[in-house]
């Protein structure tokens, strides 16, 4: 660990662990940040692991945001292993988004996993992207419980080639009235990349209100799969889900094509808004 | 109309899809300079045409010609279209999820260019301080989403704008609108193809065409061309009609019954006023070769 900056509403402990570190984030009740707090993971040699054990603890009625950003610029064998406990407290707002910047070599595997725990009012938006130099091997496993009137917004974006292989996991279970829940992927692969994606909301109180939204865009001789899982307990809960799986939708293309550009180039274009960039 | 070279010229145009013919010998000539008005009810082949004349997936011809200023671009992919100087507002525009609308009108552009990209957002009446960082999504409306698309081509500067029912559907342009946009590309030297079922477009026309059951049936004076759209065109089935009008328009003398063969009973609003006050001729007078 290289620094750790203090701010008044925060408290945070470091541990160092043999092969990572644990931290321990509380944010005080109320509390409100002009700017996002931002966290930086990176391995600079080409081997090695490393774990991150993260707690997060977001006081009632808190607002925060976080911007993380993970570098591996020469991995070749880099594991990555990110662990998550992360607790929304009520009424409280969090918002994560991950950054990644790998290099090229496809070495390296991403294991962020997250349990996630919404109380009552509270506001909990992940978006992780994985989309600047070439994912290795990614198993994203995030799983959500929102309690009454809770949200959770949960985004996966990647671009895969090469060898790539990209596992998205998002479990939203929306266990008290009215939550809402949205588990929302975005992934291309090319080459002969693959990606499996897992969108699961279930529905398990009145007027709970969830949705799976999976888009995959594939070009050559990649693979997508999508299973998106609704289960319902509730016979006033509502659960839906779309995936669309395939090329880049023709219209689009046609119109970018109208514009002048090649088709290779248009294409670039709309999977590269898709992943947001 | 500031000269009377061809712009594009259309000849004998065929396409089937899911084997049914939608246009079936489509011929059309658009002077360059011109804003020409193609007018055609519902399901007439309007929009096929368009996608036909663009180069789009599923819309190879099965016979007939398509020159663009003398070039051929019968074979040509869309985007050699493009490049050629033709293109295409949708009516129904698509959608893109993580495109801003800054980056949308500045891709089709030579030389992207923020002022221009400003100009352009301006003469479809939308605010670039509002709207220059909103995504090209769903978070548009209809009809927002139906100006982007218009300023797109207007910021592109084509030879050729095909635009298909700019004025159709919520919130889109009013007409108004659409005329002073037309006036802008005319003046920057583009030439307009305009798409519609709404016969008060043609008082932006220089030229006009009326398309049924995927033919030209008539072509010319705007004035003209509207007044048979709005007292003769009710949606009908009936394709031998429509060969007996196209013979009728090819050569009135050899056909002596006006094609068109079932007067409206209930009159039509009649055509606004075009740009060329003296063209009012009615629908009873002899027709006149396209030719
Ligand atoms: N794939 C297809 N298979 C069969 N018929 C089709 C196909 N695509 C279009 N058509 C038919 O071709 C005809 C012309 O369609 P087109 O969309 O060009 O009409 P349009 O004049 O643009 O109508 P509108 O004013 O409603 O936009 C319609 O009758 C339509 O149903
Ligand atoms: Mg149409």
């Amino acid at each position: 660990m290289l620094g750790l900056n203090r701010l008044p509403g925060i408290s945070a402990e470091a541990e160092a662990l043999p092969d990572g570190v644990h931290i321990r984030l509380q944010i005080a009740p109320g509390a409100r940040f002009e700017n996002p707090i931002h966290l930086c993971f990176g391995v600079v040699p080409a081997e090695g692991v490393q774990r991150i054990l993260t707690d997060f603890d977001i006081g009632a009625g808190a607002e925060v945001e976080f911007m993380a950003h993970c570098t591996f610029p020469n991995a070749t064998k880099v594991q990555h292993i990110m662990e998550g406990q992360i607790h929304v407290g009520p009424g409280a707002t969090m918002r994560y988004k991950e950054t990644h910047y790998h290099g090229e070599s496809g070495g390296v595997e991403v294991l962020p996993k997250a349990q996630v725990t919404v109380d009552e009012d509270g506001k909990y938006f992940t978006e992780f992207n994985l989309s600047r130099g070439r994912v290795g091997r990614m198993v994203f496993d995030y799983g959500v419980d929102v309690a009454a009137r809770g949200l959770a917004e949960l985004t996966a974006k990647a671009l895969g080639y090469g060898d790539d292989e990209i596992i998205v996991r998002e479990t939203i279970r929306l266990n008290g009235e009215y939550a809402r829940g949205l588990a929302k992927s975005r992934i291309a692969v090319r080459d002969h990349a693959h990606s499996d994606v897992y969108g699961t909301t279930e529905g398990h109180a009145p007027f709970a209100r969830g949705h799976v939204d999976c888009i995959e865009i594939v070009r050559g001789r990649a693979i997508a799969t999508a299973v998106p899982i609704v289960k319902v307990t509730d016979d006033r809960a509502m659960v839906t889900h779309e995936a669309a799986i395939g090329a880049v939708g023709k219209k689009e293309l046609e119109t970018l094509m109208a514009r002048g550009l090649d088709e290779e180039t248009a294409v670039d274009v709309i999977v590269r808004g898709m992943l947001g960039e | 109309m500031k000269n009377h070279e061809i712009m594009l010229e259309v000849k004998d145009l065929q396409l089937a899809r899911d084997k049914r013919a939608i246009l079936r010998g489509l011929n059309l000539t658009v002077q360059r300079g011109s804003v020409h008005v193609v007018l055609g009810l519902n399901g007439s082949g309007k929009s096929t045409l368009a996608y036909t004349l663009m180069g789009c997936g599923g819309y190879t011809p099965d016979a007939g010609a398509i020159t663009l200023d003398g070039v051929d671009l019968t074979k040509m992919s869309i985007t050699e279209r493009a490049q050629q100087g033709l293109t295409l507002a949708w009516q129904e525009p698509a959608r893109f999820e993580g495109l801003t609308v800054a980056r949308y009108l500045s891709l089709g552009m030579k030389a992207p260019d923020m002022t221009r990209v400003r100009q352009a957002l301006e003469a479809v009446a939308l605010n670039p301080a509002t709207y220059l960082s909103r995504y090209v999504d769903e978070s548009l409306s209809g009809g927002e989403r139906k100006r982007i698309e218009l300023a797109a081509v207007y910021a592109m500067q084509p030879k050729l704008a095909i635009l298909d029912e700019p004025d159709s559907g919520i919130d889109a342009l009013s007409l108004d609108d659409i005329a002073a946009l037309i006036h802008r590309m005319a003046e920057e030297g583009t030439t307009v193809l305009l798409i519609s079922h709404r016969d008060e477009v043609v008082a932006m026309a220089d030229a006009a065409s009326l398309i049924c059951e995927g033919r030209i049936v008539d072509s010319g004076d705007p004035a003209w061309v509207c007044d048979r759209y709005t007292h003769c065109c009710e949606p009908c089935d009936r394709r031998e009609l429509v060969e007996e009008e196209v013979a009728y328009v090819t050569n009135p003398r050899r056909v002596t019954v006006p094609g068109c063969p079932r007067p409206r009973t209930t009159s039509r609003q009649s055509c606004a006023p075009t740009k060329n006050p003296a063209a009012t001729r009615s629908f009873s007078s002899p027709a006149k070769s396209p030719a």
